[in-house]
């Protein structure tokens, strides 16, 4: 494997050298994985690609698919070089270096100015002391509060801790403005354990310590756990919730049967446009509430662009990757994702194409970012965690002996 | 001797451009699937590369997630099969009398099953949403239930949900077989038993069903392998949840290469789906020769 | 017909009986095309009235808005667009399989119903194991293969995967079919001197029509059906298929009921036409082939 791995990298290295000048890049095509429906726009992509191929003469094939796809195309392809770049999700690449399906880049990364950057979307690539991708894709999880059903039970105050957050739900449901305040993406999928990772967050919970050993059952984490199935026994959180993903905490809001609810930054937009939601101006964006053991806590939804083990023309590829994530790239198309770069959220062209609350509220949301455990048996994980906390959310276990098994799960899945 | 050396070759001829086609497709894949089935491959596990043996088919059997996945897999298959047959046949029977409308309905009933799974599995997920599902909305008009519920999101009924989307789409194609071997029941036979004192169901018991056996038998046969590989309307209407209740050993298969990167595992879970039809499939081929005999 | 005969004082009983069948065939037709009805009123429904709580089953604004995006829509980003192009390529590669799949399955269908050769039993239940493969078993290997072949996204290297399962689908209904058929007809042919082939072609292929059609439609119906390879081995305008484009409405990020339902219509349009249409064919194949011994 590792024989494997240093050939291929000596072998690119040669091609890199081949290349080098610019005669030749001009025959140099690359094809690149992006997603679309979320974040940069498919036009903002081929914008930048069309921006990139004018000054570079370097071809490049955006393909765009699901969120849904990525993962299978990836893993497909990966390992015959289908796609040079790929864009992947924050939980992959621990997975994807294990496997071999992405390029160690931790030379690259590093000759960029880090401090710049924020830490959280920087973790998101790193996987055993190496770099594996560059951060491009900029999300985390907010709080979106209908201000106006809350002013209509008397409440002007949006709240900033889960107290408060259930005191406010408990008046607005106990005055008939809404039967069910909370709506939650708590269906069987990844949405669930971004959720809980937020709430467990703000209950000074991790899934794993500083050495990535699993620590699922520790206290924090079961009295988060207790606490999102108690906002569903005592009828605060929508019972739907067990089979809304994003788009579905999004139009329950957007329709006004909703006070309170967890969010990626599209629902900004999406709540305040009036072909598509009834609650056009009522909300506002904030900063997702703490407890006594942490002011706030956010999931880091970032997207990293990543090289695959099988592209031909590294140097390329990562010259797109770097075109792609510059400061002035983000700057411009910043309307539809917050810039990795701290220095740009003081430039006032991004306030203002950003939208000047959703700025405000990353700034502080930012300082918050948990990342969901980055270790390449993640996503196994993941799907024992969703199935089985969904089973506490039901009443049919408790989060005790849930996360009880989920620690045994997580300990022998970490073993091989 | 010659003329059946010529026989073979004709044979050959008309056969070979499938199996040329057929096989030129699957033959590898199949072999090198069974490959991965006895060599772990699996990209995350500290022991890829070695060779396995029997054990990833000894760990999936011992595996209790596999034989819950196998009762999930089965509830679908045999309650899905069962109620498209019944309701198949019933409604053929009464599409095969005679009164105003029945031309309509025969020419309508098809559509369901015309519609693309893609369609029908969204369809029902939008109908069925638990918070602004017509299904819902129309339960509570006529005070059925006092409130929306999550069908989707309880696991007591998520899985019926599926079998309802499928019956819906399914059923009509039964209709269609039983209507046809309805049609081809000689008349007279029903005029005799009647004159022979025969009462209805008496009459149904005597002729129609055994009339019908033989297709029963190739709905049963057809539908179960389909519906034990069933695929598409999981992935579109529930992708295995709430709390697994709807995880089916294809679906969990899915799982296995494409989010947990267990690439021997899904496998040996691929070869068992078939291993499994196959064998379903030879009982019913030995029940159905044993009714013939 | 045979109610005919009876008269006088049996009517009073004969329409009750007649009133119970309409009352069912009303509920009948209501179950069928009630969520049809439901798809197409979501598709021209406005989205706030779409979520709206509760939900009003007659809206008081419509729209065709989303019809005039899909037939209008020029920008290739836009999933109106794309959905447009994704049902070109749909209708492209079913007909390209249907066509193929006949013609080459019902050759290796007739061989192993009425030519003799050596292994057809052993060959037949090969043929029927690769049926029931599941999707999944293959799909690693298949695309590691398609990949290094550059046959991926494209249309026609789709048409061979899919002919791949739909072949055995209709050498095994065919085959049987063709069984049916009487072996004397052959042997008149070839007494007048006709070779085997021009006995397929003559005798045989119009005797055995109504089972081709029936069996195209299906074939047809399969390809257009198609989301597990689709998803696999489609990714750009190319090839992305109609299921692939509908399952794009349903993601993470954009859950467009209005648009499924557009889509859906759409969608449904071309099979539910040819299955109405062909009805007849179907009912006739299935009662003289396979179905009825």
């Amino acid at each position: 494997m590792r024989k494997g791995l240093i050939l291929a990298l000596v072998s690119c290295a040669a091609m890199t050298m081949a290349v080098s000048s610019p005669a030749f890049a001009e025959d140099v095509t690359l094809n690149a994985l992006f997603m679309k429906q979320a974040g940069y726009s498919e036009e903002d992509v081929t914008a930048m690609t069309q921006a990139f191929t004018e000054s570079t003469g370097i071809q490049v094939n955006p393909t765009f698919v699901a969120y849904e796809e990525l993962a299978p195309k990836i893993l497909t392809s990966a390992a015959s070089g289908g796609y040079d770049v790929i864009l992947g999700d924050c939980i992959w690449p621990a997975q994807f270096a294990k496997a071999g399906l992405v390029l160690d880049v931790t030379d690259r990364v590093e000759a960029l100015d880090l401090d710049d950057i924020y830490q959280g979307a920087l973790d998101a690539t790193r996987y055993e002391g190496k770099y594996y991708g560059m951060p491009w894709l900029n999300d985390v999880k907010y709080m979106f509060v209908n201000t106006k059903l809350l002013a209509d039970a008397g409440i002007e105050e949006v709240p900033t801790t889960w107290d408060e957050l259930i005191e406010d739900a408990k008046a607005v449901k106990d005055q008939g403005i809404c039967e069910y305040p909370i709506a939650a993406c708590y269906a069987q999928a990844e949405c669930l354990i971004c959720d809980y990772t937020c709430i467990a967050g703000a209950f000074g919970g991790a899934f794993v310590d500083e050495n990535n050993e699993p620590t699922l059952n520790s206290e924090e984490n079961v009295a988060a756990l207790d606490f999102m199935a108690s906002t569903l026994t005592d009828g605060l959180c929508n019972p739907k919730s067990l089979e809304m993903i994003e788009d579905d905490v999004l139009s329950t809001f957007a329709a006004g049967n909703a006070v309170f609810a967890i969010n990626w930054t599209y629902q900004f937009a999406s709540m305040n446009d009036e072909s598509q939601s009834s609650v056009a101006g009522q909300g506002v964006i904030t900063p997702i509430p703490g407890t006594d053991k942490a002011e706030s806590a956010t999931v880091n939804g970032g997207m990293p662009l990543m090289i695959t083990a099988g592209c031909q023309h590294p140097d390329e590829a990562w010259d797109y990757m770097q075109f792609l994530a510059s400061k002035e790239m983000q700057a411009e198309y910043c309307a539809n994702a917050l810039p990795i770069w701290k220095s740009l959220y003081t430039d006032e062209g991004v306030i203002e194409k950003a939208g000047a609350e959703v700025v405000a509220a990353s700034q502080i949301q930012f300082d918050y970012i948990v990342n969901r455990p980055m270790v390449p048996y993640y996503n196994e994980l993941s799907t024992s965690m969703q199935s089985e906390i969904q089973r506490v959310l039901l009443g049919e276990l408790s989060a005790q002996e849930a996360l009880d098994g989920l620690q045994e799960t997580a300990l022998s899945l970490a073993e091989g | 001797m010659r003329l059946r050396k010529e026989e073979e070759r004709y044979a050959l001829k008309l056969i070979s451009p499938s199996m040329i086609v057929v096989f030129g497709v699957i033959i590898v894949p199949i072999v090198t699937t069974f490959i991965y089935t006895l060599v772990n491959i699996d990209p995350l596990s500290a022991h890829k590369g070695e060779f396995a043996g029997l054990s990833f088919y000894i760990k999936a059997l011992t595996s209790k997630v596999f034989w819950e996945d196998l009762g999930r897999t089965l509830h679908f298959t045999i309650a899905s099969t069962a109620i498209e047959t019944v309701l198949g046949m019933l409604i053929a029977l009464l599409l095969n009398q005679k009164f105003p409308g029945v031309k309509f309905l025969r020419s309508i009933i098809i559509i369901p099953w015309a519609l693309p799974t893609v369609v029908n599995g969204s369809l029902w997920k939008l109908m069925l949403n638990g918070e602004y599902g017509v299904i819902n909305a129309l339960l509570v008009r006529f005070h059925l239930i006092s409130s929306y519920q999550s069908w989707l999101g309880n696991p007591k009924t998520a899985m019926w949900c599926i079998i309802l989307a499928d019956a819906w789409k399914m059923t009509p194609l039964a209709v269609i077989f039983f209507l046809a071997a309805l049609q081809g029941i000689d008349n007279t036979i029903y005029e005799a038993a009647k004159v022979d004192g025969a009462g209805a169901f008496r009459r149904f018991q005597a002729i129609t069903l055994p009339a019908l056996k033989p297709t029963i038998m190739v709905i049963v046969v057809m539908r179960t392998v389909e519906k034990f590989k069933a695929f598409d309307i999981f992935y579109l209407m529930t992708r295995g949840g709430p709390a697994n209740s709807t995880k089916t050993l294809m679906y969990d298969t899915y799982l296995q290469a494409f989010t947990n990167l267990n690439y021997s595992e899904a496998a040996t879970y691929a070869y068992l789906i078939a291993l499994v039809v196959a064998l379903m499939t030879l009982i019913y081929v030995k029940l159905m020769n044993r009714e013939e005999a | 017909m045979k109610n005919r005969k009876h008269s006088g004082r049996m009517s009073s009983r004969k329409k009750r009986i007649m009133a119970l069948e309409m009352f069912l065939g009303l509920l009948l037709a209501i179950t069928v095309l009630a969520p049809i009805a439901w798809m197409f009123l979501s598709s021209v429904m406005q989205s706030v009235d779409l979520t709206a709580k509760p939900l009003k089953l007659i809206p008081e604004t419509v729209t065709f808005e989303r019809y005039r995006q899909i037939f209008q829509s020029t920008t290739t980003s836009d999933p109106a667009f794309v959905f447009r192009i994704a049902l070109k390529n749909s209708f492209i590669i079913a007909v390209s399989v249907t066509v193929l799949s006949l013609v080459i399955g019902t050759m290796a269908a007739y061989a192993f119903a009425h030519v003799r050769f050596r292994y057809k039993g052993g060959l037949m239940m090969l043929i029927l194991f690769t049926y029931m493969l599941p999707p999944a078993a293959l799909i690693i290997p298949l695309y590691r293969i398609y990949s290094s072949l550059h046959l991926l996204d494209k249309k026609f290297p789709l048409v061979i995967l899919y002919l791949s399962f739909i072949i055995p689908f209709i050498i095994w209904v065919m085959q049987d079919f063709f069984g049916s058929i009487s072996k004397s007809f052959e042997e008149a042919a070839q007494v007048d001197g006709a070779t085997r082939f021009q006995t397929l072609l003559y005798i045989f292929l119009p005797i055995a029509r109504p089972g081709a059609v029936a069996t195209g439609i299906l074939a047809f119906l399969m390809s257009w059906d198609e989301f597990f390879y689709a998803l696999i081995f489609t990714s750009s305008l190319t090839s992305k298929t109609m299921t692939i484009a509908i399952e794009e409405f349903n993601g993470k990020f954009t859950i467009d009921y209005g648009m499924i339902s557009v889509a859906g219509i759409l969608g449904s349009l071309i099979p539910v036409l040819i299955t109405v249409i062909f009805q007849k064919y179907i009912v006739m194949g299935m009662t003289a082939g396979g179905v009825k011994e």
